[in-house]
């Protein structure tokens, strides 16, 4: 596949600024009235160099969506908000910034693709309309040129006819097709970095192997950085060389995926790692963690994972344990993986 | 189309059969009310035979029907104007007047609900919310009495009554009773742009405009509000006719000539023909603004829309 001149970014990614592309530190979201506010994330810190793709991965309400929404500054608020933290991009603070200065940067340096590729594309605009104006916010370009554009973004992510089908509107597309019109979206100005949100998790199975695919194929040809979100860590491990397990608004784990894979080292992540079916043993019950997620706010000391955890010891009751460097390659929120017996 | 065209013509005669019973069952008599309690005999003989009222109720049935099919309605029993006349004199009046009331509520009310809806809680939607229900609760022709008394009598800026000659003088004499008319409606369709709205700015495709980068105004106006647009106009088209009979109370306040005076004044003085022609004009008006609705929605959203 060979692509056209226009949709590969003019100077290197991320040439001037020496550090992660995005760094996140101790980010908390609360949401509710200020008082009564819950906690969806906690201190959460992580980072990304440029190039990487990463995972995050967790169940549902274990706040990774959060993250990757407030990383794009569009924490529905209210009742959200940001409590404390920094989310450095290219060494600036995005909520230091003016919100003014934010649609600048959406869609330009930072997109996002969502879960829902039925709901998330506007009914009553044709797509070409809609991957135009991706491109007519960020950049000034003869509308004959952004046509061409268009065509191509459509080709890259495998639409056929695009020059009929970008006058096409979003019902007239398959789920898969539509979050293909989705990733074109999000890629259409060649963001440095790239969210994706469940991109899958709507879809079904062999069209879900397609646009991971189409994932692989945008990450080769436009070199962009990836922050793949998803429950699924077959999905994220397709995708991402490491991978950041989120548990109750809490990393629990941060580590590449062949060591997670290998060797777990939070109790939650063996787990979920054992709650993934395999086809040896088909004779043997699934892999269920006993319990269920904590609700926000309704752990006021100790670890999260403490009610669920097989491996639990007394420390584990009375401290919250930070995430803990393991090996060099590997951190772990556990207080027993690190060594504590009592 | 065409099927949605037949479609009406069972509506239609369903209007026309109501309306011809519903005169007949209402009391007073026709020729004594045209000819005065003082006509002899004879002369309310010659007037029911002129006028086609002495033969058997079946038979006039059939003749109405048959007339409106050929669009003769017979004459005024008032006047000997021929009906047809005397509705294609005051239509053009009602038709002003529905459409500037039509114009002006959209334009308050489009306005007004999106700014309450972006500002949910604060003093526009506030503001917005008393606006209605005094829109919702105050009657048109109370309203409009006011405003007569307030800027026609009172400040002399409009005039009393008429409908004026000449565009400006037209628009003069109409902005009062389209004012009238609009203030209620704005208050119907703001808070249907407001509710609307709403649900929209919530949608999953809202999220992804932003995402692009596009600023609070562009999502509102470029992406929302064209979804919202959806329902509303169902709700536009309701208004619509609404403002039909809203404007026969208004034009009688403001003595304005239209289809709405030249009923209520026909149906003071039983003159069957004009009533029949006014009510028929009305029933074609509604069907036709019904049918203007379905086309719209074909406008505002692709998936309606027939490959």
């Amino acid at each position: 596949m060979t692509i056209a001149p226009s949709l590969s970014r003019q100077q290197p990614v991320s040439s001037t600024h020496p550090g992660p592309l995005l760094k996140v530190e101790d980010l908390s979201i609360e949401f509710g009235p200020e008082g009564t506010a819950v906690r969806v994330v906690e201190g959460v810190s992580f980072s990304i160099d440029a190039g990487a793709a990463v995972g995050i991965v967790g169940e549902s309400g274990s706040g990774k969506s959060m993250t990757s929404l407030a990383v794009m500054g569009l924490i529905p608020s209210p009742p959200g908000r940001i409590a404390t933290g920094r989310i450095l991009f290219e060494g600036v603070d995005l909520l230091g910034l003016p919100r003014s200065r934010m649609p600048e940067i959406r869609g330009r340096d930072i997109a996002m693709i969502f879960q829902e590729p039925m709901s998330s594309l506007n009914p009553v605009m044709t797509i070409g309309d809609q991957i135009g104006e991706a491109i007519k916010l960020h950049e000034k370009m003869g509308r004959e040129e952004r046509r061409q554009r268009i065509i191509e973004l459509l080709k890259l992510v495998g639409i056929p006819d695009p020059e009929r089908r970008l006058g096409a509107y979003p019902h007239q597309f398959s789920g898969g097709m539509r979050q293909r019109v989705m990733i074109a979206m999000a890629v259409a100005c060649n963001p440095k970095l790239l969210i994706a949100d469940e991109p899958t998790t709507a879809l079904d199975v062999t069209i879900q192997a397609q646009v991971l695919e189409l994932m692989h194929k945008i990450r080769r040809t436009l070199n962009t950085t990836i922050l793949l979100i998803s429950h699924d860590l077959g999905v994220i491990a397709d995708i991402c060389e490491r991978v950041i397990v989120m548990y109750a608004g809490k990393v629990v784990e941060d580590a590449d995926v062949k060591t997670i894979f290998r060797s777990p080292k939070h109790p939650y992540t063996r787990g979920l790692l054992q709650s993934i079916p395999r086809l040896k043993d088909e004779n043997t019950r699934l892999y269920q963690i006993p319990g269920m997620v904590p609700l926000p706010g309704t752990i006021k000391q100790g670890c999260p994972f403490f009610p669920r955890c097989p491996d639990r010891i007394d420390k584990c009751a009375r401290e919250t344990p930070p995430l803990l460097e393991i090996t060099s390659q590997q951190k772990a929120a556990c207080w027993v993986s690190a060594g504590a017996t009592s | 189309m065409l099927y949605r065209l037949a479609d009406a013509i069972p509506t239609i005669w369903l209007v026309l059969t109501l309306v011809f019973i519903a005169m007949r069952i209402l009391p007073g008599d026709p020729a004594i009310a045209a000819l005065g309690d003082g006509a002899l005999p004879e002369q309310l003989a010659e007037f029911r035979e002129k006028m086609g009222l002495n033969v058997p109720i079946w038979q006039q049935y059939f003749n109405f029907l048959i007339g409106t099919l050929t669009l003769d309605f017979g004459k005024s029993y008032m006047n000997g104007a021929p009906v047809l006349d005397l509705i294609a004199r005051n239509l053009p009046y009602t038709i002003q007047l529905t459409v500037a009331a039509m114009i002006l509520g959209t334009v308050i009310g489009i306005p007004f609900g999106v700014l309450a809806a972006v500002k949910r809680g604060k003093l526009p939607d506030s503001g917005m919310r008393i606006f209605s229900l005094v829109g919702y609760a105050v009657p048109d022709f109370y309203l409009g009495a006011l405003f007569l008394i307030g800027f026609a009598l009172n400040l002399r800026w409009f005039p009393i009554n008429g409908a004026g000659s000449g565009f400006f003088d037209i628009l003069h004499h109409l902005f009062l009773p389209a004012l009238t008319l609009a203030l209620v409606k704005a208050a119907f369709i703001g808070r249907l742009t407001r509710t609307s709205v709403l649900e929209v700015l919530g949608k999953d495709y809202v999220r992804t405009a932003r995402a692009k980068g596009a600023r609070e105004n562009r999502v509102i106006y470029r992406h929302a509000l064209r979804n919202a647009l959806l329902p509303l106009a169902t709700g536009m088209g309701l208004s619509l006719l609404a403002t039909l009979s809203g404007s026969v109370a208004v034009e009688l306040v403001f003595n304005r000539p239209g289809i709405g005076r030249l009923l209520i004044q026909s149906i003071t003085e039983r003159d069957y023909g004009v009533i029949q022609g006014g009510v028929v004009v009305f029933a074609l008006m509604v069907v036709f603004v019904n049918l203007m609705m379905d086309l719209l929605y074909v406008v505002i959203d692709p998936r309606i829309r027939v490959k």
